[in-house]
């Protein structure tokens, strides 16, 4: 045994780095959240759950192309439409999203004209039963209004890079 | 003959050729927006641009030049055109942005989106950014009646619309006012479109201006399931081409068969659809105590069975409607045959014709085609127009390629042509066929004179003696010999020739349709689908159809069948082309295939049908008639037999002819229960009543 290896095991050394290395840690800030109290930062490209929005006039802006229906790989998204009552512009009469099949592509986003389909950043909808996962126009558009201040500065802070 | 070189490759074409066509020829692909090859030339899109050399120095319409129009070079050389060059590129980017300034920028909300010459041109030969930065034109949406909406901001003046309703239609109820910028296509104080025909122009707008208002926003071009097949609203049988979304049908359009319908079809075939949805016979349903109640398809067959067991053979009877298919025909004439019985007529209409005095007797045996070629036409108790509107498209056609004479005896209402009105009734057919009228001459001069007899004609009580008188008039100015047979006979049903073919007609001391529905004829009536017949109270009425129509209402047993979008059937057209629609979607409910229903039904009874696929009952089908086995082809009928026909003779009546359609838009079930077809017919009624105050 050597002169140097016979001081470090006199004074100790690996027990007392080691205890500076975990008070250390013990100190430092925590990387895990204290979830659900706590949430992580998401990206405004986050893709959550979906919502249908309205123009800030109460409007619906769905104006049913059905690009979302044509693109979505999974063939979550079901669209029936017609002219409306009241003035016969082209609306949907049904917009049906299987959220069981959706695969959160993001493509329905990015093919919406009118920036009506949106995936929002809301990604706490589980459920107990899978039919609560068909999602219809009802509860996008309510979706819609309940998301919308998020959606509305995530579309806005990613204008820029489109 | 004429040489042209169209991107470095030489052919031949006709001297009279377009550019466009020409280049056509040579495989290269001119886009366009104005030119149509069935309307006249307008050349004002500008899209057609190509590069001649041997022509003025700058771009030229390929749609307006001629090749003949074309200088060759300096020595002998050919003209050449190009349409790949850099010059012919820019020019067709240059007018694709014109084009694009005032056209709005909602693809997303058109229905056209998705099969829009616009859109697909634009991404072929458009450049991809826009410089144009002012206001677009804005024009004001016109009403050109319930079947056309109109959005006409979205119009590029291609005056297809017009051209169309011109020169095919004949009714020309468009036109453009203004000009330039200015420029808007409109009727006249905005009054709806009064063509059977002017469905057409929304197949013919290249943009989403003109677009089909029942249709409007239902589905995608991209949804759709496409099944070609054949109409049954009228005896052509247009080639059709059924759209369906799952399991409903969304939309009707035309097909290109040159020999029927061109591309064209009427309003009736197009805008049905509505009709195979409303007021559809969707379980089986059994009278009792006076009212019909829903019933299993068991309970009915055995309430059916009963009766029949119960009848004797020559009490039961059978008449064929306007829309069964060969195969349903088929299967009830050998359920009948089976029972014993004669009671079978495929003539719910009453008609004269007959299937012992030949095919010739019957069918439009100058063929639809054929009027092309016809130098001398008489119309004879029909009103084509409405009784087969893309034939008498087809006579105006004639018309306006040359000079013809067209003679009407008849009712004298507008064919969208000039006409001799010789007279009303059959004393003016007596008059032609006895040489007393001067335009027996005009028929006896012309190389190919067409006598086209209407159901108006057939339908009374005196139709033999007329189709005798017909027929003799045919014989004696020359309208049957080689190579041509001027003999025609228009029918309004499409199973009609179908059914005579098969030989529906009553057997030996048989009753006929009209003696069949009458009081106490018989305790059993089948009813496959006809719904014109008033059938008297006593008999146990068997209906078997799509609709709850007339049959329907007086039916003790209804059974539930398969539209013609819903089977695959044969259907013989007029002029006796076979041909086989095919299934587009699926019967509602419980409903099934008609022979189907009469297989089910005839083991029940105790007769057994010997087949147990439509396979099988198609070949015993063509082993007993095999004239059906050759889809597409057209039956020829032995003009020898009109001979005979014309020497039966008989008492005519003085009576009037009247056209056996009345209304065009409701004459059947189908169209009976479609709301659109309801408007038009509400709105073609009032027109007559405005004209008349």
């Amino acid at each position: 045994m050597g002169l140097d290896q016979a001081a470090r095991s006199l004074f100790l050394k690996e027990f007392v780095s080691a205890f500076f290395l975990s008070m250390r840690y013990f100190f430092k800030p925590k990387a895990t959240l204290n979830y659900p109290f706590e949430k992580g930062e998401l990206s405004p490209r986050f893709r959550g759950e979906h919502a249908l929005r309205r123009y800030p006039n109460g409007e619906e802006r769905c104006i049913a192309c059905k690009l979302c229906e044509a693109i979505c790989p999974a063939q979550a998204i079901t669209i029936e439409a017609g002219p409306r009552r009241n003035d016969g512009t082209r609306r949907t009469t049904r917009y049906d999203i299987d959220m069981v099949k959706c695969i959160y592509c993001g493509f329905c986003q990015e093919a919406c004209p009118v920036d009506a389909i949106v995936e929002g950043p809301n990604f706490e909808f589980a459920v107990e039963t899978r039919e609560e996962l068909y999602y219809d126009k009802e509860r996008l558009l309510d979706n819609g209004a309940r998301w919308e201040r998020d959606i509305a500065r995530n579309i806005a802070s990613d204008a820029p890079y489109r | 003959m004429a040489k042209i070189i169209v991107d470095g490759k030489e052919i031949d074409v006709p001297a009279e050729f377009t550019l466009l066509q020409a280049c056509e020829e040579a495989g290269a692909e001119i886009p366009r927006f104005c030119y149509h090859e069935r309307l006249s030339i307008a050349g004002n899109c500008r899209m057609c641009l190509v590069e001649v050399k041997g022509g003025p120095p700058k771009p030229v319409a390929s749609c307006a030049m001629g090749v003949r129009d074309l200088r060759p070079g300096p020595n002998g050389e050919p003209p050449v055109v190009f349409t790949r060059s850099p010059m012919v590129k820019r020019a067709r980017e240059g007018v694709m942005e014109f084009l694009l300034i005032n056209h709005p920028l909602d693809c997303p909300i058109c229905d056209q989106g998705g099969e829009c010459d616009l859109q697909d041109q634009a991404m072929a030969y458009g450049v991809d950014t826009s410089r144009y930065a002012e206001n677009k034109r804005a024009v004001e949406d016109k009403y050109i009646g319930p079947l056309v909406k109109t959005s006409m901001n979205r119009c590029i003046h291609c005056t297809r619309c017009i051209r169309f309703t011109t020169e095919v239609a004949g009714v020309p109820d468009l036109g453009a006012i203004g000009r330039g910028e200015d420029m808007e296509i409109t009727t006249y104080l905005e009054h709806a479109m009064r063509s059977e025909l002017q469905g057409n122009v929304i197949d013919l707008c290249p943009v989403g201006a003109l677009t089909s208002k029942p249709y409007a926003f239902q589905a995608r071009p991209w949804e759709l399931t496409k099944t070609e097949s054949i109409d049954v609203m009228d005896g052509l049988g247009s080639a059709i081409r059924v759209d369906a979304r799952g399991r409903e049908v969304m939309r009707i359009l035309p097909r290109t068969n040159d020999a029927v319908n061109e591309e064209w079809i009427s309003d009736k075939t197009r805008f049905i659809w509505d009709g195979l949805r409303r007021q559809r016979l969707d379980r089986p349903y059994l009278r009792e105590n006076g009212k019909l109640r829903p019933a299993s398809w068991n309970e009915a067959f055995a309430a059916i069975a009963m009766k029949v067991k119960a009848a004797k053979p020559e009490r039961i009877g059978a008449i064929v409607g306007d829309l069964a298919s060969v195969e349903d025909s088929f299967a009830l004439k050998l359920l009948m045959e089976k029972l014993g019985s004669a009671n079978i007529d495929g003539r719910g209409d009453g008609t004269a014709l007959d299937p012992k005095g030949g095919r010739a007797s019957y069918l439009f045996n100058a063929t639809i085609a054929g009027i092309d070629d016809a130098d001398a036409i008489l119309i004879v108790g029909s009103n084509p127009r409405i009784e087969g509107s893309v034939l008498n498209a087809r006579i105006r056609k004639r018309w306006r390629s040359g000079p013809v004479s067209i003679g009407l005896i008849g009712e004298a209402v507008d064919l969208t042509y000039p006409y001799e009105y010789l007279g009303a009734g059959p004393a003016t057919l007596t008059d032609l066929v006895n040489g007393d009228h001067s335009f027996t001459k005009v028929l006896a001069e012309a190389k190919r004179p067409l006598i086209i007899l209407g159901q108006g004609a057939l339908t009374r009580a005196d139709g033999a003696a007329v189709q005798a008188l017909a027929a003799k008039l045919a014989l004696a100015v020359g309208a049957v010999k080689d190579g041509w047979n001027g003999f025609s006979v228009l029918h309004t049903a499409a199973s009609r020739v179908g059914s005579l073919e098969l030989g529906l007609v009553p057997g030996e001391g048989g009753l006929d349709a009209r003696a069949m529905a009458g009081a106490d004829a018989l305790d059993v009536l089948f009813l496959l689908g006809a719904d014109e017949a008033e059938v008297a109270p006593g008999a146990f009425v068997v209906y078997q159809g799509t609709h709850g129509d007339n049959g329907a209402h007086r039916a003790d047993v209804i059974l539930p069948g398969a539209a013609y979008t819903e089977k695959s059937g044969t259907y013989v057209n007029t002029e006796g082309r076979v041909q086989l629609a095919n299934r587009a979607a699926f019967p509602p409910g419980d409903a099934r295939e008609d022979w189907a229903i009469l297989r089910a039904l005839s083991d029940v009874i105790g007769q057994r049908l010997p087949f147990d696929s439509l396979s099988q009952l198609r070949q015993t089908l063509y082993a007993t008639y095999p004239e059906f086995a050759d889809i597409d082809s057209v039956l020829v009928g032995d003009p020898a037999g009109l001979a005979a026909v014309a020497a039966a003779g008989g008492a005519v009546s003085e009576a009037a002819f009247v056209s056996a359609v009345n209304d065009f838009y409701l004459t059947n079930p189908i169209a009976r229960a479609s709301t659109v077809m309801a408007e038009c017919s509400a709105l073609a009624l009032g027109v007559v009543r405005q004209a008349a105050e």
